[in-house]
């Protein structure tokens, strides 16, 4: 029987080798080791892994062809409901997703979802066709703001059916999360995102970047005089938390925001560039999701002793579980259970440690999990120099500011329908983590091809 | 790409640069600053816009050379573009949306420091656009470091100079000076708004405050995007954090935490392995091509 076999092992980097550099730490699987892991797959009737992919990817239907070495046509599977499988496959929390519920998960190791779709994503950069489009002068014209995800997925879905599309970037790249967040060790810039921005242009996209909407140009501008019929928000979450307590403006401590965007947007770690990066000798971060992963990791790449300070037990951890396994393979120490109540500093206001408590689990909280509660009489120091606070981020208020009627809620989100992304005003649609704030990749790509249809359907009737 | 299009020596170290823009030229308001790129491996640099012209779609940013990257960037000349120029960034001045009729009333002192004299300048001419006079004084270490003092006499009330030496006009401090006004000169403001280095607007708000006067600072602390996205920038006013690229740069100077911001500020000056490797490029013949080092 085929799962008989048993799960086919990745390939990677050595833990200690990769710690002194950016390069992936996950190689792929080859051609045959490929085939051989889309022959595990039952091809279940009722897949229970499609139930549980936010976008339901045909995924059987995908790991059957890849096991017959159809991989081209593997990739046309996928691309009806994904448009980044080569970071999808990379990123996705799959341990909750789709793997989390692959039946074969029950008794033994669900099927590598995650690193097929990566393999079909990866050859299909390199050996599938990627169509090329030009909109008509008469096609009507859409707006996309920003260039993560969402509005990615929503502009190259609008460009195929016709529409001249534009996406406007505030930053110099394009890419959003992707480009400025996610390390190059987790997600390559030149091999998988700047191919993937590729395929956005060859469709006639135009990426205009250094517009700021909102200030630049604003959002009504856009309809009322740039000539644009609706417009996509997509402009992320980009706004950075803080805890609120003291020492936290002391030199030395700052958002994972910034250290990773010096980091992987600036390339500060690369000597060749002129963007400076201060990471010390002992390194705190404080929070437990992919992004403090991110930035420990980025830490210890730059020579630094490295540790995470987190709330709440492992158990808890919100980061992807193979984030978390590979931290530790890298030595990255986890201090859980602590809480930093004050960041200390030296005569000069440079940081020499870090004041936390220690916490122990209570009852579950609203979000379902145990919360967490100081243990009275408990604080102790850490000795570092460097703090990052990587506390989770809100969407920006500048585009909401500056549009004429359009509704948020409480939490700073666009407020949009989650079938189309229409929001308050007519015309205008938003997606992806500017409406639900943080959440996930897939589910921004997903909420931006939501709203390509039903622009569509907007326009048609219009 | 943006194209320079002009280029001119104000002063020793300060240049002026009108950079093609048209995006920017057309929003661009009183206050607001823009973030340029030189190449694709510079670093981000936010400059406070100096002047601008919708119709020639130009933006005017006057630099001077302190570190490593303004001094690349005042190596180049007209004809050279920048691989990024974005903006314009923060809020536009508080008089800008003020009513038209209380402005008009008020008697608005600016001081202007060193190469903060440029950003003062489209204040000024605005606020003249729209039928007010504003006093200006202008310090310089001396008379030879004056920029922008024949333009702003054409939009000012009265301009004042001061010079730490003596070489021209007021012999003393900006703050010395202000209190001469106020003082010895009969003269009433309801506003001041002050823009030079952190440490002349720290001593400035210390002058104003024992006159009650409302003033105005704007601070350039550390900044990577420039759009809320990073903390770099962020500051202490009125003992809460705030962040200087949305929510400034103008702010109330009497609530500003100065110690803070200046120190703050120095975060990257200190790393070692940056000015080594500024020295390095030095000695390689990287940077100053035209003999722009002091
Ligand atoms: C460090 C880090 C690690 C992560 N790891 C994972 C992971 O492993 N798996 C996963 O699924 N998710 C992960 N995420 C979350 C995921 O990246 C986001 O949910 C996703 O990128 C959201 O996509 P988006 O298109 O909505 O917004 P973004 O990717 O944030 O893109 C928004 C874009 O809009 C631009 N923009 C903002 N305001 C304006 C404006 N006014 N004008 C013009 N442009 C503007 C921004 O510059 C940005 O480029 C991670 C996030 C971070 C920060
Ligand atoms: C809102 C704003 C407006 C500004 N307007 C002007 C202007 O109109 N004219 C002008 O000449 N300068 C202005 N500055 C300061 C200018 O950005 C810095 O002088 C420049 O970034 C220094 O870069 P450097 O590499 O040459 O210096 P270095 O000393 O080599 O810089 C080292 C690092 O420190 C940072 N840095 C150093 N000094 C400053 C500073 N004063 N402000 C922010 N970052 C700094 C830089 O980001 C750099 O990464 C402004 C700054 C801000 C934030
Ligand atoms: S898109 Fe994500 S959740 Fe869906 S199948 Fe692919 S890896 Fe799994
Ligand atoms: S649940 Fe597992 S075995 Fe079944 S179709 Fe999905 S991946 Fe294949
Ligand atoms: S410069 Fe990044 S938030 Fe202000």
């Amino acid at each position: 029987m085929a799962n008989k076999i048993p799960r086919v092992p990745v390939r990677e980097q050595d833990p200690k080798v990769r710690v002194t550099n950016f390069e992936e730490v996950c190689y792929g699987y080859d051609l045959q080791e490929a085939q051989l892991e889309a022959s595990r797959c039952l091809g279940c009737k009722k897949p229970r892994c499609v139930e549980h992919c936010p976008v339901s990817l045909q995924i059987p239907q995908f790991i059957e062809q890849v096991s017959q070495g159809n991989f081209a046509e593997a990739a046309r599977v996928i691309a009806q409901d994904s448009s980044l499988p080569s970071v999808c496959g990379r990123v996705c929390p799959q341990e909750s997703q789709c793997e989390g519920s692959c039946i074969l998960g029950i008794k033994g190791e669900p099927v590598s979802i995650g690193k097929l779709e990566r393999f079909v994503g990866d050859w299909n950069i390199a050996n599938g066709e990627h169509p090329v489009a030009q909109a008509s002068a008469q096609a009507k014209r859409v707006a996309v703001v920003g260039s993560g995800p969402a509005g990615l997925a929503c502009a190259s879905d609008l460009a195929k059916m016709g529409y001249g599309v534009k996406i406007f970037e505030a930053l110099h790249k394009a890419g959003g999360v992707l480009q400025y967040g996610i390390p190059e060790f987790r997600l390559p810039k030149e091999k998988v995102v700047a191919q993937e921005i590729q395929n956005v242009l060859n469709l006639g996209v135009e990426i205009e970047t250094d517009v700021i909407v909102g200030r630049t140009i604003t959002v009504d501008e856009m309809l009322d005089t740039e000539g644009y019929s609706a417009v996509f928000i997509g402009s992320g979450a980009g706004l950075p938390r803080f805890m609120g307590i003291p020492g936290e403006n002391l030199n030395g401590v700052v958002s994972a925001n910034e250290f990773l965007t010096r980091a992987n947007l600036m390339r500060a770690y690369d000597a060749q560039y002129d963007t400076p990066i201060y990471v010390g000798q002992r390194v705190v971060v404080v929070g437990g999701g992919n992004v403090a992963m991110d930035a420990v990791r980025t830490a210890a790449r730059l020579g630094a002793e490295a540790h995470i300070v987190y709330r709440r037990s492992e158990a808890e951890l919100p980061a992807r579980a193979e984030e978390v396994h590979h931290a530790k393979q890298e030595g990255i120490s986890f201090k859980m259970l602590t809480n930093p109540t004050e960041v200390i500093g030296d005569e000069k206001g440079w940081v020499r440690g870090i004041r936390c408590i220690q916490m122990e689990l209570g009852e579950p909280d609203a979000s379902g999990r145990r919360s967490p509660i100081e243990i009275p009489g408990s604080e102790f120091e850490i000795e570092c120099d460097v703090v990052i606070m990587a506390l989770g981020t809100s969407p920006n208020p500048l585009i909401a500011a500056t549009t004429h009627d359009l509704e948020t809620t409480r939490r700073g989100c666009i407020v949009a329908d989650e079938q189309q992304g229409q929001t308050s005003r007519k015309g205008i649609f938003a997606g992806g983590d500017a409406v639900t704030g943080a959440a996930t990749v897939i589910l921004a790509m997903g909420a931006g091809r939501k709203a390509a249809k039903a622009i569509d359907a907007y326009l048609k009737n219009e | 790409m943006y194209k320079i299009l002009r280029k001119e020596l104000l002063a020793p170290n300060i240049y002026l640069m009108d950079v093609e823009a048209p995006r920017v030229a057309r929003a661009a308001k009183p206050g607001q600053f823009i973030i340029l790129r030189l190449d694709e491996k510079g670093e981000r640099i936010p400059l406070t816009i100096a002047d601008y012209d919708a119709t020639e779609g130009s933006v005017t940013i006057v630099i001077q050379t302190i570190g490593y990257s303004t001094t690349k960037l005042c190596a180049m000349n007209p004809g050279e573009f920048l691989a990024d120029f974005a903006g314009p960034l923060g809020r536009p001045s508080e008089f800008v949306n003020e009513d038209m009729a209380t402005l008009r009333n008020k008697r608005i002192l600016f001081v202007a420091g060193g190469v903060g004299t440029a950003p003062v300048y489209p204040q000024v001419k605005w606020l003249a656009e729209h039928g007010i006079k504003a006093d200006v004084i202008i310090g310089a270490k001396n008379k030879d470091t004056f920029i922008y003092v024949e333009k702003m006499q054409q939009v000012a009330g009265h301009v004042y100079l001061a010079t730490d030496d003596g070489s021209a006009g007021f012999h003393g401090l900006v703050t010395a000076l202000i209190s001469d006004l106020i003082d010895n000169q009969g003269k009433q403001y309801d506003e001041v708004i002050a823009i030079g280095p952190m440490i002349m607007m720290k001593f400035v708000t210390k002058t104003t405050k024992a006159y009650n006067l409302k003033t105005i600072v704007s601070l350039n602390s550390l900044m990577v995007d420039g759009t809320g996205m990073c903390g770099a920038c962020r500051v202490s006013v009125g003992g809460k954090t705030r962040f200087t690229c949305v929510d400034g740069p103008e702010f109330d100077g009497h609530e500003v935490d100065f110690d803070e911001a200046m120190r703050r500020q120095g975060m990257y000056k200190t790393i070692e392995s940056r000015k080594a490797k500024i020295e390095q490029e030095r000695a390689e013949g990287h940077v100053c091509k035209v003999g722009l080092d002091r």
